[in-house]
């Protein structure tokens, strides 16, 4: 647009209020469910802002950051369109608080509560509910600048907030932490039992936001990906060696109940890269990862329980190998009749005997062995150790998951190069074709499907020793969804990809308990946004990346075969 | 006795009978074409010799050795490849893996490595793109590798299916100059081809299949002189 001043007409004042629509709606939709009273409870920032706010606040900032790149406007007045919508959005929540005021909806929705009024108003009750539009207006704006500035100071922003943010939630955990080593004081002046001092919240902004503008100007990484790869080497080896003794010191840094959590996060990880192969290489959907994971888990429990069902009161050591061979025969029985399905139906197939084995080993018929609902108690941990020994607990089972991991990481990466490697890729790309070449389908899926399985075992097998029992309650669906759940999210066939998703949907959800009502609407929501913004996952392999993006990478390469012809 | 030698076999989808008695031979070091209109029964044929359809009745033959009860893999370890219509490279794989998946049955690293060095030999624009994605290649780029990736295992009997569809006419030239090459080094190939008037040029026999039944068959210049053929499929009137 020539003219620097924007013209009210030129304006798409429809889709500007359609904005202002969806961001009051979806700010609604935050009170009412819960999340803006529930998370109240826990302060971001110590006396300045709390969880519940925070997520208001992010919601109307995102309304403005939508309206600036739906009504793409420039000039003097251009943060208009952006203040508009987010004065909507704050409407919307002035009408729930005067609504609230009037009529009594608590009936319908609990959460309308005079605390949930009490937070948006700051106290005013319906005298102060015009605030929120204010509110609404200045965030709308803020938000619409943000989308609008260059890449230069939209990151030291963008850090700003994820600094904020992560501080404020692991705060606590940071000063339990610190409280046990010499940097008590400096834990207590940073971190408040639940979110960050204000002190904490200027000392991690400025260490941040001054950490990344620092490395982004000095070009670290062009300076680093400019040198020789001898020097290369001399820069990534001690940080690889940093970053290796920093996950191994973990558990001790953190505390027990953390360890507990990062436990299970390496166990995920590890179960990750085992369906990374079957689903990341091989392209089969295995929906039903968690009978496998029963199997180990069951053998690992009678041969090592030390309960009336402990069969055989053998060390971990050698009831772990068994777990993954019964595990991989089990896939192989399984395996068999349905591998000549395809697709979506083989997900469907393998979801069945999911459900089938947890059905059995709750059920009646093998209660006498397994237990039945009430399962087998006292299973060992792998290593016997004093309680206060480096080993104790839930540490062990963290190094064991890690090293396991590593080992699951190096034979994926070495399939992927592989002549079976590149058969598992040819089905994925195009079974009919591969057969055709001479690819024997049925031979190659079952390896696939049964490497998967005993995976599946190792990491059951490690999680009955992790929680000392298991119960047919913790064959769940819900570890299968998660397996595939953290391979997608991550990307599929990326290592780094398979920990980031543990860590997110597996980790996250476990430290913050507190909110366990809410997991699932949080899960769905970043499986959505994670479906619609980066579809290829969080760090996908350039494989996989080419894989989402092979449309315009097509586009792209006529244009390279068009450009000699042009000059010939 | 032929090399390959399909006798009187019918097969089916469902209820649906797309062959009829359907009967044709390949001899040694001919190229025998197979032309046809759309849903004649082509590919159907194709599939039924290397063992992805099996015909009800009717027997497949390759070098007197009856391929009925031979896997599939096991048809293209006896020397039997197709090239699949629309090409169907694996998209995802770089050209080099694709050649190498050609060779799957190879079991020795040096023979795939001859394999690659030959495809390369014949189709150097694949090594300029030997690290490039399959489907990011040109529709032309993508036929060479289909034909290059069937030619790894050194083929006796090569099955084309429609090599020239979708492809500019300059490409489609150049795609028959390879079939004449392939074919004068001494593979066997059978072409199907809905573009006849080409494939008529460059076989030495050709049969004529309709809904499912071979109606016609003779040598090649006699089919592209046969009124009924130029009018049905030479587009002439």
């Amino acid at each position: 647009m020539d003219d620097t001043r924007i013209r009210f007409g030129d304006v798409p004042w429809g889709a500007v209020i359609r904005v202002g629509l969806i961001g009051a709606a979806v700010a609604i939709f935050l009170c009412l469910v819960g999340i803006v009273p529930v998370f109240h409870t826990r302060p971001l920032i110590k006396d300045v802002i709390s969880l519940g706010q925070t997520s208001v606040v992010l919601a109307l900032l995102a309304t403005g950051l939508v309206t600036a790149r739906t009504a793409d406007m420039r000039g003097t007045l251009s943060v208009l369109p952006g203040a508009v919508a987010g004065a909507i959005a704050g409407a919307g929540l002035t009408a729930l608080v005067i609504l609230g005021e009037v009529i009594n909806v608590r009936a319908v929705f609990l959460n309308a509560s005079p605390l949930l009024y009490g937070i948006l108003t700051f106290g005013s009750g319906i005298a102060g509910s015009w605030i929120a539009i204010v509110i609404g207006a200045v965030l709308g704006a803020a938000g619409s600048v943000g989308a609008r500035l260059p890449t230069s100071s939209r990151r030291p922003l963008t850090t700003f907030v994820l600094t904020l943010l992560m501080g404020g939630l692991f705060a606590g955990i940071l000063r339990t932490a610190m409280l046990s080593t010499p940097l008590a004081g400096l834990g207590r002046l940073l971190f408040a039992p639940l979110g960050l001092t204000i002190v904490g919240a200027i000392v991690a902004v400025i260490a941040f936001v001054g950490a990344s503008e620092l490395f982004h100007y000095t070009r670290v990484r062009d300076r680093v990906n400019g040198m020789a790869p001898a020097q290369q080497r001399l820069v990534t080896w001690p940080l690889l060696a940093i970053a290796a003794f920093a996950v191994l010191m973990l558990p001790h840094a953190l505390g027990p109940f953390v360890a507990q959590v990062i436990a299970l996060v390496a166990l995920y990880v590890l179960m990750g890269l085992g369906l990374n192969i079957t689903l990341g290489l091989a392209g089969l959907l295995d929906l039903g990862f968690v009978a496998f994971f029963a199997v180990g888990a069951y053998t690992v429990a009678l041969l090592t329980g030390t309960s009336e069902f402990g069969i055989a009161d053998w060390p971990f050591w050698a009831a772990i190998p068994f777990a993954v061979l019964f595990a991989m025969v089990f896939g192989a029985i399984l395996g068999l009749p349905i591998l000549g399905i395809r697709g979506d139906y083989l997900a469907i197939a393998t979801l069945g005997f999911g459900e089938i084995i947890r059905i059995l080993a709750g059920s009646d018929l093998l209660s006498p062995w397994l237990g039945g609902p009430h399962g087998i108690l006292n299973v060992p941990k792998p290593i016997a150790v004093q309680p206060t020994h480096f080993l104790a607990g839930p540490n062990q089972i963290y190094y064991i998951a890690i090293a396991c991991a590593v080992l699951i990481a190096f034979v994926a990466w070495r399939l992927r190069g592989s002549r079976i490697g590149r058969a598992w890729l040819s089905i994925r790309e195009d079974e009919d074709v591969a057969e055709a070449l001479g690819v024997n389908l049925v031979q190659t899926k079952i390896l696939a499907y049964v490497l998967g399985a005993g995976f599946a075992g190792l990491g059951g097998g490690i999680f009955a020793s992790l929680v000392g029992s298991i119960f047919s309650s913790s064959i769940q669906l819900f570890v299968s969804i998660n397996v595939v759940a953290i391979v997608v999210v991550g990307g599929m066939g990326s290592i780094p990809g398979a920990v980031l998703g543990a860590l997110f949907l597996i980790g996250v959800p476990e430290l913050f308990r507190e909110f366990s009502e809410y997991r699932f609407l949080f899960y769905g929501a970043a499986l959505i946004l994670m479906m619609l913004y980066r579809p290829e996952g969080l760090m996908p392999t350039r494989f996989a990346a080419r894989e989402v993006h092979l449309e315009s990478q097509e586009l792209g390469a006529d244009t390279v075969v068009a450009a000699p012809t042009e000059s010939t | 006795m032929a090399l390959l030698d399909v006798d009187g076999i019918n097969a089916f989808y469902g209820n649906i009978h797309a062959l009829r008695d359907v009967s044709l031979s390949v001899d040694d070091g001919e190229i025998v074409t197979l032309i046809g209109a759309n849903g004649a029964g082509k590919t159907t044929t194709l599939n039924c010799i290397s063992g992805l359809v099996r015909p009800r009745s009717g027997t497949v033959k390759l070098a007197g050795e009856d391929l009925a009860k031979v896997q599939p893999h096991h048809i293209v370890e006896r020397g039997v490849v197709q090239v699949p219509e629309g090409r169907r490279t694996f998209a995802r794989l770089t050209v080099d893996e694709n050649l190498r998946m050609g060779g799957f049955t190879l079991t020795s690293e040096a023979n795939l490595r001859d394999g690659i060095s030959r495809a390369y030999d014949m189709f150097p624009r694949l090594k300029e793109r030997r690290s490039q994605t399959g489907g990011t290649l040109s529709g032309g780029e993508q036929q060479m590798l289909a034909i290059g990736r069937a030619l790894m295992v050194s083929p006796r009997v090569l099955l084309l299916d429609e090599p020239s569809m979708g492809l500019a006419p300059t490409l489609v030239e150049s795609i028959f100059e390879t079939i004449s090459s392939i074919h004068a080094q001494g593979t066997s190939i059978l072409l199907v081809e809905q573009n006849a008037l080409m494939a008529l040029n460059v076989a030495g026999r050709g049969y004529v299949l309709q809904s499912g039944q071979i109606i016609l068959s003779d040598t090649a210049a006699n089919l592209a002189a046969n009124e009924q053929v130029r009018q049905a499929y030479l587009g002439e009137i």
